[in-house]
């Protein structure tokens, strides 16, 4: 097992510095100029050119890399472009926003949805399960921009229980930052678990119908324990990989629901940052998303092999 | 049997109908018992509902069935009204179940002593204690290696034979009064099947336990049971004494039945005639092959599945190559057919060498060697027509379309007794044995000169595979094929070949015509192969388990690993 992650660390580098070749690369090739759109639309060709020199953008693409990745591995991302501080500063704090939210999503959607698809799977093909796979569907049809307009409508706007915005400001009180996150984790509680459960109930329906479950169901083995005891564990490898991408989207892909809450977290971030040429926090958000990824599918797949027997360190024969 | 009291009676089942939620009918008003100690065996053709029957006893319907009246009562209990707590408490308790295939019964994930003691924990029938020593003397009991210890391992690792063994273990843990055997031993090899069959046999008379015993394959049930009910199509069509069904049948079916198995058994060597000996034309020859998996070094792959194995097939012969599952044999069928490389040795196609893969090999060559797999079900795409998949390949080779094609396609049809409108069927709308007719109508679309059937009937009842080997050889005489047919059914062999190569542990240990290396092998490995074919004759498991029991020395001396 050690071994198995040792390995897959190591690949994880070798990605991550493929990945930062990549990023680079696309900033590159990026159309504008980040001189331009600091100096906006009437400024004169000497002028950008003056700021170019100033910023370093003159010096040769592999040198500029060259710098940016030693700095990043000693935890310096560069200075932003626009506003000319720290990037790491600014990351710090959209980091720990964006680790707040995904975190109570996944603590509150994962159980929720792995529940629901357990019970789904157990109730295969009847009224309880036939209702829930459409409202399931339908939410997880529902793009979630919508379902947040929806809900900031309702509960912001119309009820006026919760602010219709989530700006975190620092050393508000606990109840001020639950009432704030209320509305963005509930519309992104209902997309996460929709997907997954969905998945939980198509990978445990696919283990429901092996043949050791009919020996188990034969043997007397009560339902609940069939599920529990039997299946679930055969599940837990592609479920972990499902949460585990889930989770991902969660940290880099919620740009619309950030937006419409105006919560400061990573993803817009980036939005932002690409808007304004901010190269250097663009380079750094990605290098971040990506590694999120990578680290979570690992997670999965040591939860996978955790649970796989033929993963085990090969023992002598008979040996207990 | 004598004293059949009312007491006696275990399971009564008493015109019991079952449908699907579709409506078609799959057992129709079937009524029968089984006594304390007696063995009833439910034999028939798939499809024909004895594995739905068997079920039924453990008031188990499988998804998508529904009972349409009667009722099953076991040790008195109504098992289709009963309340699930009632069932799961008799499930192990009083009726267990041994399912066909053990590699997929058992839960891949949980140790294979916490299975078999798992219903007596959960019944509180035995301590956690007892359970443990219970299931250690029952491994023991049933000759697994080191019972001490070897419930810890994982199904991955024992062997398909152990498996077996385990599912009988965890079918007597609680000393039930019936057992339902579904196909115990049609997952195994021939020789494995007869120690798991004695096994069986010996489990019941010592625990005076009644078993229903599903089976296709008459001569194995003829080992082992007191009494025979053949079904066909959800109905009983004959039930009597294992003596009266064998030697004085009163039913077609039941005659149709002993007449396929007869005629696949090695009996029918005698009134084979020898095939006129043919000319040293030989059509392919393949010499000192060496394949396996893993890193070749020094013509030696790590893991070599086969060993510098030799095999001649004149024109127009059919050569059959035989063993048990790890032999080899599917491994030399993908070699010659150009789907494995082999580290050593040659492919001679009329003294043209083949090169080691597919992919090197001229259009021509590829056209000339065609095989057709055991799994017709999975080598046959579902979403197309067959006139889509035979389509394709006279096209490939031939060029052939429109008309030209359609006319051909009829044709290869016909050459396998289909009729020409399954040309707009799915393969899904077919049964197994035409799909199996359908694979072989694919082959011969390209016009091959060598034929290569890999297990071909393996997946198949007795009657439809006997239909397919007469199907086979008809094809031989008609257009002249040269045919390799891989089995490790023995007697479909001796009904076919005019020579057999016998291979073990990827090594050839006889070859010769075929008739002389079945009726007198000289080979240990071969004797103990003859000997594993189930015959009718009672009292046959018997002699063939003192055979065994005698070769085993032997053939321990000669295993190549133990060199």
């Amino acid at each position: 097992m050690a071994h198995f992650i040792a390995w897959r660390l190591l690949a994880t580098l070798l990605l991550l510095f493929i990945v930062s070749l990549l990023v680079f690369w696309a900033c590159e090739i990026l159309p504008g100029d980040v001189a331009q759109v600091a100096l906006g639309q009437y400024a004169t060709p000497e002028n950008v050119k003056a700021l170019r020199i100033e910023m370093g953008l003159n010096q040769p693409p592999l040198q500029r890399y060259l710098q940016w990745l030693v700095g990043a591995v000693q935890g310096d991302w560069g200075r932003s472009l626009v506003t000319k501080s720290p990037v790491s500063g600014l990351l710090s704090e959209r980091v720990a926003n964006t680790a707040l939210l995904a975190g109570i999503t996944t603590l509150i959607a994962v159980p929720l949805a792995i529940a629901l698809g357990v019970v789904m799977a157990m109730w295969n093909g009847r009224a309880l399960d036939r209702g829930a796979s459409i409202v399931i569907l339908a939410l997880s049809a529902t793009p979630e921009f919508l379902l947040a307009t929806l809900l900031v409508l309702l509960f912001a706007v119309n009820l006026g229980w919760l602010p219709a915005v989530a700006y975190l400001s620092t050393g508000s009180g606990l109840g001020q930052t639950a009432r704030a996150l209320l509305l963005p984790t509930a519309s992104l509680v209902v997309v996460v678990t929709a997907q997954i459960a969905r998945m939980t109930r198509a990978i445990l329906g696919n283990i429901l119908t092996q043949a050791y479950i009919e020996m188990a169901i034969l043997k007397g083995v009560p339902g609940r324990r069939v599920v529990a005891r039997h299946a679930l564990r055969n599940a837990v490898g592609p479920i972990a990989n499902v949460v585990a991408l889930n989770t991902a989207y969660l940290v880099s892909g919620i740009v619309v629901v950030e937006t419409i809450f105006a919560y400061p977290g990573l993803a817009r971030l980036m939005i932002d940052s690409v808007q304004s040429r901010d190269l250097p926090v663009v380079q750094a958000c990605a290098m971040i998303f990506c590694a999120t990824y990578v680290l979570l599918i690992l997670l999965a797949d040591v939860m996978a092999r955790v649970f796989d027997p033929r993963s085990l360190p090969q023992r002598p024969m008979d040996a207990i | 049997m004598s004293g059949t009291g009312a007491d006696d009676t275990i399971l009564a089942v008493d015109h019991l109908s079952i449908a699907s939620m579709a409506g078609t009918t799959v057992l129709d008003a079937v009524s029968l018992q089984v006594r304390r100690g007696e063995v009833l065996a439910l034999i028939g053709a798939s499809g024909s509902g004895k594995t739905t029957l068997a079920l039924a006893a453990l008031g188990h319907l499988r998804p998508g069935l529904v009972t349409t009246g009667g009722s099953v009562r076991l040790d008195g209990t109504d098992m289709l009204k009963a309340p699930q707590a009632v069932l799961n408490r008799m499930r192990g308790q009083t009726a267990s179940y041994i399912a066909q295939s053990a590699a997929a019964a058992f839960n891949p994930r949980i140790r294979l002593g916490d299975q078999v003691i798992e219903s007596a924990l959960l019944h509180r029938s035995q301590t956690p204690d007892q359970a443990r020593a219970r299931a250690r003397e029952l491994f023991s009991y049933i000759s697994l290696p080191t019972p001490d210890r070897i419930g810890t391992r994982f199904p991955y690792q024992v062997s398909g034979g152990q498996l077996q063994r385990f599912m009988i273990a965890m079918g007597m843990q609680e000393e039930p009064l019936l057992l339902v055997c579904d196909e115990p031993t049609s997952a195994l090899d021939v020789t494995t099947q007869v120690e798991v069959m004695r096994l069986l046999k010996q489990v019941i008379a010592d625990n005076q336990t009644a078993a229903l015993f599903v089976s296709h394959d008459l001569a194995v049930v003829a080992q082992i049971a007191t009494r025979i009910a053949v079904m066909r199509a959800g109905r009983i069509v004959e039930i009597g004494e294992t003596r009266q069904i064998i030697e004085s049948p009163r039913e077609d079916y039941t005659r149709e039945l002993i007449a396929a198995c007869q005629h696949l058994s090695l009996g029918a060597l005698a009134q084979k005639p020898p095939r006129a000996a043919q000319g040293a034309a030989k059509a392919l020859t393949v010499a000192g092959l060496t394949a396996g998996y893993g890193k070749v070094a020094g013509g030696v792959p790590q893991i070599p599945t086969l060993h510098g194995v030799d095999l001649q097939v004149g024109k127009g012969e059919i050569v059959a190559v035989i063993g048990e599952s790890g032999s080899g044999k599917t491994t030399l069928a993908r070699v010659i057919a150009g789907l494995h490389a082999p580290a050593l040795g040659t492919v001679t196609l009329n003294g043209e060498m083949l090169a080691g893969l597919d992919a090197q090999r001229t259009a021509a060559q590829r056209r000339r060697v065609q095989l057709a797999v055991q799994m017709a079900d999975t080598a046959l795409n579902p979403k197309h027509r067959l006139r889509r998949i035979l389509g394709r390949v006279l096209f490939f080779f031939h060029g052939l379309k429109g008309a030209a094609a359609e006319a051909r396609m009829r044709e290869l049809l016909a050459m396998v007794s289909l009729p020409a409108h399954y040309l707009d069927r799915y393969p899904t709308e077919i049964s197994g044995g035409e799909k199996q007719r359908v694979n072989l109508a694919r082959a011969l679309a390209a016009e091959p000169e060598i034929l290569i059937c890999d297990e071909i009937t393996s997946a198949l009842d007795t009657i439809v595979a006997g239909q397919i080997v007469a199907l086979v050889k008809r094809l031989r005489d008609e257009l002249g094929l040269t045919i390799i047919f891989i089995s490790h059914d023995l007697a479909t062999v001796a009904s076919i070949a005019d020579r057999v190569t016998v291979l073990r542990h990827g090594r050839v240990v006889e070859a010769g015509e075929s008739a002389a290396v079945l009726s007198a092998p000289t080979d240990p490995y071969t004797r103990l192969l003859v000997a594993s074919v189930p015959e009718l004759r009672q009292g046959w498991l018997e002699d063939a388990a003192a055979m065994r029991a005698a070769l085993a020395t032997q053939l321990e001396a000669s295993r190549p690993d133990a060199a």
